[in-house]
C-alpha cells in the first residue's frame, strides 16, 4: 500500500518534469551532428510539413533515373530482388550518342518502368548501374491516391517514336538479311 | 413570470458554462497528454490548435444519428440524456459566490450526491441498450465501481459535514471565511473568523479532513471513470466501454457529462474542504486581504481557480498512472478507502464534540 503510494508519487513527479520540460523543443535534428544526443530534452515532435529532418542528398528513398545517361543495359532490372524494374529496349541501327561518362548508347529505351509500390529500397540497382544513372534520392514524401501512380515511367519516347524505331530496326534487319542472301 | 425566466436563464448559463468548460478541458487534456509524453498535442487547427475541440464538436454535431439494428432503441436514445441530466442537475445546488447559488437548497449536498447517482442508471441503460458485449461489460463495471466508490466518497463528505454542521452548500461555504457569523478556529485553537484566508478552510479547521479530502478525491476519480480507475471504458480491452456504439451528438453528450462530472466532483471537494469561494489570502494586520478579495466577482474567480486546479490534477493523474485491475480497484475501495473514511468520520465526531465546542 505504502509502496504503491510512493511509486505513484514517483510517477507523478516524472510526468510533471516532462510537462514543464515541454516548454522547449529539442534542438539539433541532424543525427550527423556531433552533439546530437546531448540536445534531446523537451518536445521531440517534428511538425512535418513545416519542418523536416535533414537527410543526405542520396539517402535511400525514391529512385530516380537520368535517362540521358542510361545505356539500357538491363542490369538494374536483373539485380532487383523484387523485380520492380521492367525495361524494354530497341536496338538502334547505329550509335545514338554518348552518356556523360563517355559510354556509347546503342539501345533505345522503349519502356523503363519502376514500380515504387514493389520497391524494397535495397539500393542494389544503383550499385550495379555502370553509368550511375539510376540513383536513390532524398525524396520520401510520395503518397498516391491510386496504386498506378506508384508506377514511375522514365522512358521519354512517345508511342510513335517507338513504332518508328521498331520499323527502322526491322527494315535494317531485313536489309541485312537481303544483303546476306546472295552469299 | 420573472421567477421562471430566472430559472431558465440560470439553466442556460450553466449549460453554456459546461459546454465551454468541456471544450477547454478536452483541449487541456490533449495538450497535457502531449506535453507529458514529449509531444505537442493538437497544433494544426488555429494557433497552437486552440480551435481543435471546436472543430471536433462541429463535426460531431453534423453527424447522423445511428442506432444499431439490434439495439433497444428507446434505452439507447434516452441514455445520453439521462446521463447528462443527472450531472447537469447537480450543478443546480453549487454555490458560485457569496449570495450566488442557482438554488439555495437546505439539503444541497444530499441532493447533489443523489442526483449524481442517477448517472449509474443512465450508464446501465446505455450499456444494455447498445446490445453489444463491450458496452454491457463496460456498463457493468461502471455501475459496480460507481456504487462501491460512493461509500468512501459519501463517508468522507459526511466527516466534513459533521464539522460544518450543515448540508446547505452555501452555508458550508460561508462558514469557511470571513463572512461567517460563527467562531472558526484554525486547527481548533486559533480564532480565525476575522482573519479568513486559507486558515479558515475546513481542512485547516480540522486537519484530519485532509485525509478525508484525499479519500474523497480518489473516490471522485473513480466516480468519473477517470484513469487510473477507467476500467469501464478501458480502450485496450473494451473499445469504448458503455459508449462503444455511440456517435455524433449522443457521443458528444456522453463526453460533455464526463467532463461536467469531473468539474462537479472537483467543485464539491472545493466547497466542502477547500474553502469554496473564499479567498485563500488571510488578513495580515492592517492589510485586510481577506476582505478586499471577497465579493461576487472575486468569489467566482476563486472557486473557478480552485476547481480548475483540481481538474488539472485529475488530468495530470490520468496521464501518469496506469489502469487498475478490477479486483485491485474493489479491494482498494473496500479494504483501504472505506475503513479510512470511517476512521475520519469517527475523528470528526470526536473533533466536533471535544475540540470545536
Amino acid at each position: 500500500m505504502i509502496h504503491a503510494f510512493l511509486t505513484a508519487i514517483k510517477g507523478l513527479s516524472l510526468t510533471l518534469k516532462h510537462l514543464f520540460a515541454a516548454s522547449h523543443t529539442r534542438e539539433g535534428l541532424d543525427i550527423r551532428s556531433e552533439d546530437y544526443f546531448s540536445g534531446q530534452q523537451g518536445v521531440t515532435t517534428i511538425q512535418y510539413p513545416h519542418q523536416e529532418l535533414p537527410i543526405p542528398e542520396v539517402a535511400r528513398y525514391q529512385l530516380d533515373v537520368e535517362m540521358d545517361d542510361c545505356i539500357v543495359c538491363d542490369l538494374c532490372a536483373k539485380a532487383c530482388p523484387v523485380d520492380c524494374i521492367s525495361i524494354e529496349s530497341i536496338k538502334a541501327t547505329g550509335t545514338i550518342g554518348k552518356t556523360s561518362d563517355g559510354s556509347t548508347k546503342r539501345l533505345y529505351a522503349a519502356k523503363f518502368d519502376i514500380d515504387m509500390a514493389k520497391c524494397m529500397y535495397c539500393g542494389l540497382c544503383t550499385v550495379v548501374c555502370p553509368t550511375e544513372c539510376i540513383t536513390m534520392t532524398n525524396q520520401y514524401d510520395r503518397s498516391m491516391p491510386d496504386l498506378k501512380g506508384m508506377l514511375y515511367q522514365f522512358a521519354d519516347m512517345t508511342d510513335e517514336e517507338v513504332a518508328e524505331k521498331r520499323k527502322e530496326l526491322a527494315e535494317f534487319q531485313a536489309g541485312k538479311q537481303e544483303g546476306k542472301q546472295p552469299l | 413570470m420573472i421567477f421562471y425566466l430566472t430559472y431558465i436563464l440560470s439553466g442556460a448559463l450553466l449549460f453554456g458554462f459546461i459546454a465551454a468548460f468541456t471544450l477547454f478541458a478536452v483541449y487541456a487534456e490533449r495538450k497535457v497528454a502531449g506535453f507529458v509524453q514529449d509531444r505537442l498535442g493538437p497544433m494544426e487547427t488555429g494557433k497552437f490548435g486552440t480551435l481543435q475541440t471546436l472543430a471536433d464538436i462541429l463535426k460531431l454535431i453534423q453527424k447522423e444519428f445511428i442506432t444499431p439494428g439490434l439495439a433497444d432503441a428507446r434505452l439507447f436514445t434516452v441514455a445520453p440524456v439521462v446521463i447528462f441530466m443527472a450531472v447537469f442537475m447537480g450543478f443546480a445546488a453549487m454555490p458560485w459566490a457569496p449570495g450566488l447559488v442557482p438554488s439555495n437548497l437546505n439539503l444541497g449536498l444530499f441532493f447533489v450526491l443523489s442526483v449524481i447517482s442517477v448517472e449509474a442508471i443512465g450508464i446501465l441503460m446505455a450499456g444494455w441498450g447498445s446490445n453489444n458485449k463491450f458496452s454491457l461489460l463496460g456498463a457493468m463495471r461502471a455501475v459496480a465501481q460507481i456504487i462501491s466508490y460512493e461509500i468512501p466518497a459519501g463517508m468522507a463528505l459526511i466527516s466534513a459535514i459533521m464539522i460544518a454542521q450543515s448540508l446547505n452548500l452555501q452555508e458550508i461555504a460561508v462558514n469557511q471565511g470571513i463572512l461567517s457569523k460563527e467562531s472558526l478556529r484554525f486547527l481548533g485553537i486559533w480564532e480565525v473568523a476575522d482573519t479568513g484566508g486559507f486558515l479558515s478552510w475546513n481542512i485547516f479547521q480540522a486537519p484530519h479532513l485532509l485525509l478525508a479530502y484525499a479519500i474523497y478525491f480518489v473516490a471522485s476519480l473513480a466516480e468519473c471513470n477517470r484513469a487510473p480507475f477507467d476500467i469501464p471504458e478501458a480502450e485496450s480491452e473494451l473499445v469504448g466501454g458503455y459508449h462503444t456504439e455511440y456517435g455524433g451528438l449522443r457521443f458528444a453528450f456522453m463526453m460533455l457529462s464526463e467532463y461536467a462530472l469531473m468539474f462537479l466532483t472537483a467543485m464539491i471537494g472545493v466547497v466542502l474542504f477547500l474553502g469554496a469561494w473564499n479567498s485563500p489570502l488571510p488578513t495580515i494586520g492592517s492589510f485586510k486581504l481577506a476582505e478586499w478579495t471577497t465579493g461576487t466577482i472575486w468569489g467566482m474567480c476563486w472557486i473557478l481557480l480552485k476547481t480548475l486546479s483540481i481538474v488539472g490534477v485529475q488530468i495530470w493523474i490520468r496521464w501518469t498512472l496506469p489502469r487498475l485491475r478490477a479486483d485491485q480497484l474493489m479491494s482498494f475501495c473496500w479494504k483501504v478507502l472505506t475503513p479510512l473514511a470511517f476512521l475520519s468520520m469517527a475523528i470528526s465526531g470526536i473533533w466536533r464534540v471535544f475540540v470545536m465546542n
